[in-house]
């Protein structure tokens, strides 16, 4: 997802306001409440709070809690927003302590509208919020030392916790936080200029590592709640399916089954283990209702996205006249492209714990959406949304797989139906088998030249089913799926005629978010079709490109660091380069992949990557978050697809969903330009540009360009 | 009852025999730092080692342990002073974290056996183990730290 505010909340950041209260310890407890806090957001449709709102509470036992608004899925929330805080308040990182923060309105994400982690926004949407919380924080507790000191609060300093007065008296934070608490809020803090940072661009050590090298690290999988009974699920095997009937007579017999619940899922087995629950789960002999898609196979999809491309498709970028440019061209190019359903296959199946009592229900989730989860328990379980307390866990992957809450209700089904708490675990089968895939995409592009070689036109038709419609339709009434014309509508290069056009064409199963969204779809397109031209006008693609990127200085300086780097055009023996440049969540990307081929097949040896991504945070994290992405590219790339035979998955598990491994993993070298601009995302970008310079170094190399993914079904993999 | 030597105490569980070694130890023992991720022994989520040995606990049934000493996460070092913990801490190999008790189990295992593994080494003792973040690059980098470390 990209940040465009589209799930119906303006974007509020610049009328914040802060407010405090005292808190029960006594210490300052400081929240960034937003305009309309309390009310519904559109994203959840029926989510209202009573807990208090807080980012950051300051205890008098010193101890400082950040409420941490954003799931942390792997891609360093957990340190990076401390680091935002910390640089304002006065107080080293090692000394926040990190709470997930509950749903609530006033953790509404500014650039998506709702309490979302996605989209490579954690780190923007904090940006300014999360500085100013400290910041505040920090001019209270400051004007509340000088005022029991006497002394003037400008001459008075901060560090770790600590406050010093001219005379070098001192008070910890803890001493003043009730004073602090009484004091009257400032509205415009200032904040820091960038060369006066200490903490925002110097690399820091992740605050989770050390949980996640010994075991303790709670996930969703590890919950345990006293009395807890583990739930397993039969979901039916035709993706849209319904169970007809069932016979438990057999599971129920067996040692350890509490109870078989008919869920709106499928069929829950609730047992004293989880093993158990799956043995007996195994044992259940349900007859399915097949649904709408009995007949939905790989063809069936690939015809009725091609007939869909057919319509004209909503503009969503015109400049010029492509088709008269077309028209008079010396030299018309065209092509086709295609891209198969992707399955997420985080590492942690998913799950969910459901804890449905009288007096309220408690759900304990690795999730990226609070607010919807916590609507949807409500829903399941009949209650108001007031009622229903959720937990996030830390997340074993996202990757988008968490924007969805399929693996909720069941879970507050079971509980409500045993009265005890129930952890609900899918398989890796189910896991594999009902996802949000990534949607399909059948993608036609054009370009022209005129007599002098000129490209003159770029016309993108798109067609693919829409994310958005399913999961937000308020937000594509009226527009565009934003989140299918990534990497399109941006296309940066400086031709006169261009045309982007989107055609929404659903195939009868849900498709979800995946790590990068149709930025990984588009610039594969995009950035093939963009060598394609190159080598049709015998140009070295990085000049081709180059010479119509004049006005992106910023995409320049990239390609130019990335093509040094890489010694571009100049491979060691045996090997060829691909090059793509994209920008996507701020951030600008050009990526240049080695490659050998070695008895017809694709061997991946380096991705060479550099980013300006504006202003970083912690700096091991972006080059962190670079590597995972290119991997998770490169996994898709070289085997990701999902057949579908009778609407039903084929793939189940990982030896038939083939992801990287230690032995196929190229090595990444990342570049990151120094920049004081804007932080720009980077969770995601990196994952869509490995697929097109793949591709293009295998044109390199062998002549041949590659249209559809993955490379194994050109048993080129 | 079943009677298991994990981390070093004798303890008693009542499960079923043909109960994998994985859900033994995380449902009837609470140790947590094992994950499920397959069932499949494709992915090594849930590598512990028996008798010093890595083996992928989803796929074997706990009858078949019998005394032979089980590790797991929990039990490699009481204060994460293990070489390959230290490693992963210099290094700040984990993203989501998920795979990593995993990882550190192979290779804590192939440490033990070849203390300055080659990458052919690495690659042959780390292969079973996915991680979908993609921090393959940081762990052959940690282990060769960890190798350091050890090595004093």
């Amino acid at each position: 997802m990209s940040a465009n505010p589209v799930f119906g909340k303006e974007n509020v950041s610049r009328r914040d306001f802060l407010k405090t209260s005292a808190a029960v310890s006594g210490g300052l407890l400081i929240a960034i409440a937003l305009p309309g806090c309390g009310k519904k957001p559109a994203a959840t449709g029926e989510a209202s709070f009573i807990e208090p709102n807080a980012w950051l509470r300051i205890g008098s036992d010193n101890s400082i809690t950040f409420f941490c608004d954003k799931s942390e899925m792997g891609q360093g929330v957990y340190t990076a927003l401390p680091m935002l805080l910390a640089e304002e308040l006065g107080a080293s990182v090692a000394q926040i302590k990190v709470e997930f923060a509950p749903p609530g309105d006033q953790y509404i994400n500014n650039l998506i509208g709702g309490q979302i982690t996605g989209g490579s926004t954690s780190v923007r949407d904090g940006w300014e919020k999360l500085r100013k919380a400290g910041a505040t924080a920090r001019h209270l507790l400051v004007a509340a030392a000088a005022e029991e000191w006497g002394v003037d609060a400008r001459g008075c300093k901060v560090a770790d916790g600590v406050i010093v007065s001219p005379q070098y008296k001192k008070l910890t934070f803890g001493q003043v936080a009730g004073a602090a608490a009484k004091l009257p809020v400032p509205k415009d803090v200032p904040l820091k200029p960038a060369d006066q940072f200490t903490v925002i661009g110097r690399s820091q050590r992740r605050k989770d590592t050390p949980s996640k090298v010994d075991g303790s690290a709670v996930y969703g999988i590890d919950v345990k709640l006293p009395g807890m009974l583990h739930a397993t699920l039969a979901q039916p095997p035709t993706l849209g399916g319904g169970v007809k009937t069932f016979n438990d007579e057999k599971a129920r017999a067996m040692p350890g089954v509490v109870a078989v619940v008919l869920t709106s899922s499928g069929v829950a087995v609730v047992a004293d283990s989880w093993w158990r629950a799956k043995k007996a789960r195994d044992a259940l002999s349900i007859e399915w209702d097949a649904g709408p898609n009995a007949q939905l196979n790989d063809a069936k999809i690939s015809q009725t996205l091609r007939k869909g491309a057919a319509g004209e498709g909503k503009v969503a970028r015109s400049e010029g006249d492509v088709n008269a440019a077309i028209k008079s061209a010396a030299r018309v190019v065209r092509a086709d492209y295609e891209l198969p359903l992707l399955a997420h296959a985080t590492l942690e199946p998913q799950n969910c714990t459901a804890d449905v009592r009288d007096d309220g229900v408690d759900i304990y989730v690795p999730t990226q959406v609070q607010q919807i989860a916590q609507a949807t328990a409500a829903k399941a379980a009949g209650v108001d949304a007031a009622k229903v307390k959720v937990h996030t866990t830390f997340l074993g992957g996202g990757f988008g797989r968490r924007l969805e809450v399929d693996f909720i209700p069941a879970a507050v089904e079971a509980s409500k139906a045993v009265k005890r708490p129930v952890k609900l675990v899918w398989t890796r089968e189910d896991d594999m088998t009902h996802d949000a895939y990534r949607p399909p995409a059948f993608d036609q592009v054009t370009a022209a030249f005129d007599a002098k070689g000129n490209l003159t036109a770029w016309k993108l038709h798109l067609t693919g089913p829409s994310i958005t419609a399913r999961m937000f339709p308020a937000a594509v009434e009226k527009a565009i799926d934003p989140f299918a014309i990534e990497a399109a509508t941006n296309y940066p290069y400086d031709v006169p005629n261009v045309h982007v056009d989107y055609q929404q064409q659903e195939i009868g199963i849900n498709v979800g978010y995946w790590r990068s969204v149709s930025h990984a779809l588009n610039c594969y397109v995009a950035e093939s079709f963009m060598d394609e031209l190159a080598f049709a006008q015998r140009k070295n693609p990085a000049d081709f490109r180059k010479a119509l990127l004049g006005k992106h200085p910023r995409f320049l300086k990239v390609l130019d660091l990335v093509t040094r780097e890489a010694r571009f055009g100049y491979p060691r023996r045996g090997h060829a380069h691909g090059l793509a440049v994209m920008e996507g969540y701020g951030t600008y990307m050009a990526q240049v992949a080695e490659i050998a081929l070695i008895d017809g097949k694709v061997k991946v040896t380096r991705v060479y990557c550099a980013a300006d991504c504006g202003q970083q945070i912690n700096p091991d994290t972006v080059v962190a978050q670079i590597e995972s992405s290119v991997l998770f590219g490169y996994s898709a790339l070289m085997w990701g697809e999902i057949n579908l035979q009778g609407g039903r998955v084929q793939q189940t598990n990982f030896h038939d969903y083939r992801v990287a491994r230690m032995n196929d993993a190229p090595r990444v070298d990342v570049y990151v330009i120094d920049s004081t601009e804007a932080p720009g995302g980077i969770g995601e970008p990196a994952t869509a540009l490995v697929a097109p310079a793949v591709c293009n170094a295998i044109f390199s190399a062998s002549g041949r360009r590659l249209r559809s993914l993955p490379l194994s079904r050109h048993r080129m993999a | 009852m079943t009677k298991l030597n994990v981390n070093g105490k004798v303890v008693e569980v009542d499960v079923d025999p043909e109960t994998p070694l994985l859900w033994v130890l995380r449902d009837a023992m609470g140790l947590t730092g094992t994950k499920f991720g397959c069932g499949m022994a494709l992915c090594g989520a849930c590598t512990v080692h028996l008798n010093g040995s890595p083996v992928r606990s989803c796929q074997l049934p706990v009858s078949a342990v019998g005394d032979q000493a089980i590790t797991t996460i929990e039990g490699l070092s009481p204060d994460r002073s293990h070489p390959v913990q230290q490693a992963w801490i210099e290094l700040d190999v984990p993203q989501c974290g998920y795979c990593q008790s995993g990882q550190i189990m192979s290779a804590s295992a192939l440490l033990a056996e070849k203390p300055r593994p080659s990458d052919a080494d690495i690659d042959a003792a780390m292969s079973g183990n996915i991680c979908r973040c993609g921090t393959y690059q940081r762990i052959r980098a940690a282990i060769r730290r960890a190798a350091e470390i050890k090595a004093g």
